[in-house]
């Protein structure tokens, strides 16, 4: 590793919004051909600090040096996005930014060509991108649109895009949270291979394991400031996780439990669903009492069906499902939600809340009929507020206040708010869809203490993850899901599955 | 360099105050149309607070204006709250208005406390089928909204010629295309003599006052809201959505079918084809001005139809043209767009780097 040349150095920045500081006079550095894994919890400025690489935000104070084409430091202009991409620095974010309507290799395109250019040079674009691909393992349909593609699909289009600028500081916010772990190492194996070329990354990761492995230092962010910065031979697990937390985290204790009768069958449902993409074939699946069954699988290989059928939004074509033995003939999120499905949903910020509508509204969305929240049609302000202050004790759902809009709250924040709605019904069955997914560790502990707690009362619980680890740490059983099939897991080994999750016998 | 940047919370006292703050900067921006048609602009606008304020009569009239735009305002916050676009209240009113001179013209017998009650329902109900139509399009095949709504008022109001040359056209009427008129039983009652202020001005604030507390209050508003600021997220939440587009659909055209009949049972007294001067249309940019909530719309009214009045009083006086009025509606909607954009970013200054 060509540790001598530095690249980056990010002085005493300091960002404030309104009385929030989202960043306090840090300082990093970041040299030639290394993996910089920037850690910390939801909120503690990893983000923002990456806005203000890339010119997203101005920083109040502080500057940033970058390395320039004479080899000296220079000044980068700030709150440029422009000069941030003249001068190689290439992001892709947490949440992506595609255009939906355009084809995989417009998106590619898109920023790096001249729109008003006389022709494009397309098949001199396809060949540079095709390289790219070979050298990365990297894969895309570059003809096929982007508003099709998984959201695992979409991660990949966002790194081709970056690495066809050529950049030569690539940040990836939260790059595995989509892919498999097969998936997952080839990324990390090639882009540890680009390191060799002098690409420099910044990686901001939640999982512990990809950061140990994957990266040569390890910066942890805490409130806005940096509280520890280690190289990664010397760091472990404890050692980090004390530092973003700043206390021990408790790991979740999980007692076998004898299970009980089951709550939710599937019986040979095939469903086609509203997209050509993926429809589920013939699944069979049974969760009892006592039970936390975890489905693995890659984005887009049917969980969303799967999901929207047990959420009441999608119908079976043919076979049956059955709650508690009974079987269901009407499809409808209220129908579900009578018959006590607990439903924490995929995407929070889109289907979980109601940004523009206060928190306490948000918690009794799902009771409008309840006596305590509606007396003859009408709001039970008084009830909705106690209520609202209740859960936001027990579920330390932190914000500006039970009437702020929910949009205010942090994604961990949403999640718990969520949690508040779901878990105060006492549902007997739970569908937990990417329950943890970009959530810090303190969040995620508590979204796992809330389903083993659900578990040991006797609720079943089917729990939809992208990450391996966490349906290995949770679940009784597991499934993978492929292509629009399930298949049961007998050899729960990571490898196995992993291969599982790419279609292949185990 | 400025550079723009969202609030966190805009402050209460500026989502209240710029649409104030923006209808005095229209009227005073409204001097520069005024200077170029040489007038003399401190006349103009002595002219127009006299058409305002001048008078009992003077007021009393700008009140009747503002009762049809109650109305049609509140008609447009129900729907734009649910995000249900009903650009077709003027299709509504006419429906309303026709509904009303079907019943209220000799078909039934009644006495006033009976028949008026008749002739509102029926004047609501036909609004309320006026707009539930468009929506069922939109919710069983997904017809935009904007689209069907505003075709429709064009379908209506010629659907109006046919029946005022046909079954609804007055056998006295000397051969014009007006319908017969309202009988007196069924005429809303002038709220001052010699006025002619109508009872549809205590429906409007009724219907305000109503249309607050149920959007505010209720589960239905609950919903309304909960489907326009997200529906994916209510339809996962058990909300039913269509039924909720539904339901704001009907309250909707019925509010402004109510506006059709208070100004044929209130005013007219009888139907044309001219009954309203785009009263629909107006309301759209009530409810906007008053950022759709229903105690706004009646405030904004009173400011839109002073704008109408005051200038109709100006133009005869001094002689420029009324059109002026939609000039004056047209600038506050602008101040108030920019002034909302102002509430909800700062503006902040940055030096350039030093490159």
């Amino acid at each position: 590793m060509m540790k001598s040349i530095r690249v980056l150095s990010l002085e005493n920045i300091s960002k404030r919004f309104g009385s929030v500081v989202a960043n306090n006079s840090v300082n990093i550095d970041l040299y030639q051909g290394e993996v910089l894994a920037l850690l910390g919890e939801n909120g503690a400025g990893k983000t923002t600090l990456m806005n203000m690489l890339f010119g997203h935000y101005i920083p109040d104070s502080g500057s940033i040096e970058i390395l320039g084409n004479k080899g000296q430091m220079e000044p980068l202009i700030l709150g440029h996005p422009q000069a941030s991409l003249d001068a190689g620095i290439g992001m892709v974010h947490q949440h992506f930014t595609l255009a939906e309507n355009l084809s995989v290799l417009d998106n590619i395109l898109l920023g790096s060509e001249k729109i008003w250019a006389w022709r494009h040079n397309r098949s001199n674009a396809r060949d540079k991108i095709s390289k790219i691909m070979n050298r990365t393992g990297l894969s895309a349909p570059l003809d096929e649109e982007v508003g099709k593609l998984t959201v695992g699909e979409r991660q990949r289009v966002e790194i081709l895009k970056a690495l066809y600028q050529e950049v030569k500081i690539l940040v990836l916010d939260e790059p595995t949270a989509v892919l498999t772990p097969q998936e997952a190492d080839t990324l990390f194996e090639n882009v540890s291979a680009m390191t060799k070329d002098g690409l420099s990354v910044i990686f901001i990761s939640h999982k512990l394991r990809e950061v140990l492995s994957f990266s040569n230092r390890i910066a942890v962010l805490r409130h806005g400031k940096k509280v520890g910065e280690i190289p990664t031979s010397e760091a472990n697990e404890r050692v980090i996780a004390r530092m973003m937390v700043g206390e021990d985290t408790i790991e979740n204790p999980r007692k076998k439990m004898k299970i009980g009768s089951p709550v939710l069958q599937l019986n040979g449902v095939s469903s086609k669903g509203d997209s050509t993409r993926t429809s589920l074939k013939r699944t069979n699946l049974t969760i009892h009492k006592h039970e936390i069954v975890g489905v693995a699988g890659v984005s887009g290989n049917g969980q969303s069906l799967l999901a929207k059928l047990i959420s009441g939004l999608a119908e079976p074509d043919s076979g049956e499902l059955l709650i508690d033995g009974k079987n269901i003939k009407y499809f409808s999120p209220q129908e579900m939600q009578s018959l006590g499905v607990g439903r924490i949903p995929e995407d929070r910020h889109h289907d979980g809340v109601i940004g523009a509508m206060s928190v306490a509204e948000n918690l009794i969305i799902e009771r409008l009929h309840d006596e305590d929240v509606n007396n003859k049609g009408f709001l039970q302000n008084k009830n909705i507020r106690k209520n609202a202050k209740t859960l936001i004790e027990k579920y330390d759902i932190r914000g500006p206040g039970i009437d702020a809009n929910a949009a205010l709250l942090s994604g961990g924040n949403i999640q718990k708010l969520i949690l508040a709605r779901v878990f105060e019904c006492m549902p007997n069955v739970i569908l937990a869809n990417q329950p943890t997914r970009g959530l810090d560790l303190g969040a995620a502990n508590e979204v796992a203490r809330r389903l083993l707690e659900a578990r040991t009362r006797g609720a079943g619980i089917l729990l939809i993850s992208e990450d391996l680890d966490e349906i290995l740490e949770l679940s009784d059983r597991i499934m993978v899901i492929h292509d629009g099939s399930l298949t049961e897991a007998i050899n729960v080994s990571r490898e196995a599955i992993g291969l599982m999750m790419a279609g292949e016998k185990a | 360099m400025i550079r723009i940047e969202p609030r966190e919370m805009p402050s209460k006292w500026w989502t209240i105050g710029i649409p104030i703050i923006s209808a005095f900067i229209a009227i005073l921006l409204a001097a520069i149309p005024l200077s170029l048609a040489d007038a003399n602009i401190l006349e103009a606008y002595r002219q127009m607070a006299n058409g305002i304020f001048g008078s009992t009569f003077a007021f009393t009239e700008m009140l009747t204006r503002a009762t049809p735009l109650i109305f049609t305002g509140l008609a447009a916050t129900i729907a734009f709250r649910a995000k249900l676009w009903n650009i077709g209240a003027e299709g509504q009113l006419y429906l309303g208005a026709m509904a009303a001179v079907a019943v209220g013209t000799g078909l039934i017998d009644a006495p006033a406390f009976i028949l008026i009650p008749i002739i509102l329902l029926a004047g609501a109900l036909s609004g309320a089928i006026g707009m539930a139509a468009p929506t069922y399009l939109k919710t069983r095949f997904g017809a935009d909204e904007v689209v069907t709504t505003l075709l429709l008022n064009f379908i209506v109001i010629i659907f109006l010629q046919m029946m005022l040359e046909g079954p609804l056209k007055d056998p006295m009427g000397m051969g014009w295309p007006q319908s017969e008129p309202i009988v007196d039983n069924g005429v809303l009652p002038q709220l001052l003599p010699r006025m002619r202020m109508h009872a549809g001005l205590i429906i409007a604030l009724l219907t305000a006052g109503l249309v607050h507390l149920f959007l505010s209050k209720s589960i239905w508003g609950f919903k309304i809201r909960a489907v326009g600021e997200n529906p994916s997220a209510a339809l996962h939440a058990g909300i039913n959505v269509k039924r909720t587009f539904m339901g704001a659909a009907v309250v909707s055209g019925a509010i402004a079918g109510l506006a059709g009949v208070s100004e044929v049972a209130g005013l007219r007294g009888y139907l044309t084809t001219d009954l309203s001067p785009g009263f629909g249309y107006t309301g759209i940019v009530v409810a906007m001005l008053a950022g759709l909530s229903p105690i706004g719309v009646v405030i904004s009214a009173i400011f839109i139809a002073s704008i109408f009045v005051g200038a109709d009083t100006m133009s005869r006086a001094i002689g420029v043209s009324s059109y002026l009025a939609d000039l004056v509606v047209a600038l506050s909607l602008i101040c108030v767009l920019i002034g909302g954009f102002i509430a909800r970013y700062k503006f902040i200054r940055t030096n350039k780097g030093n490159v």
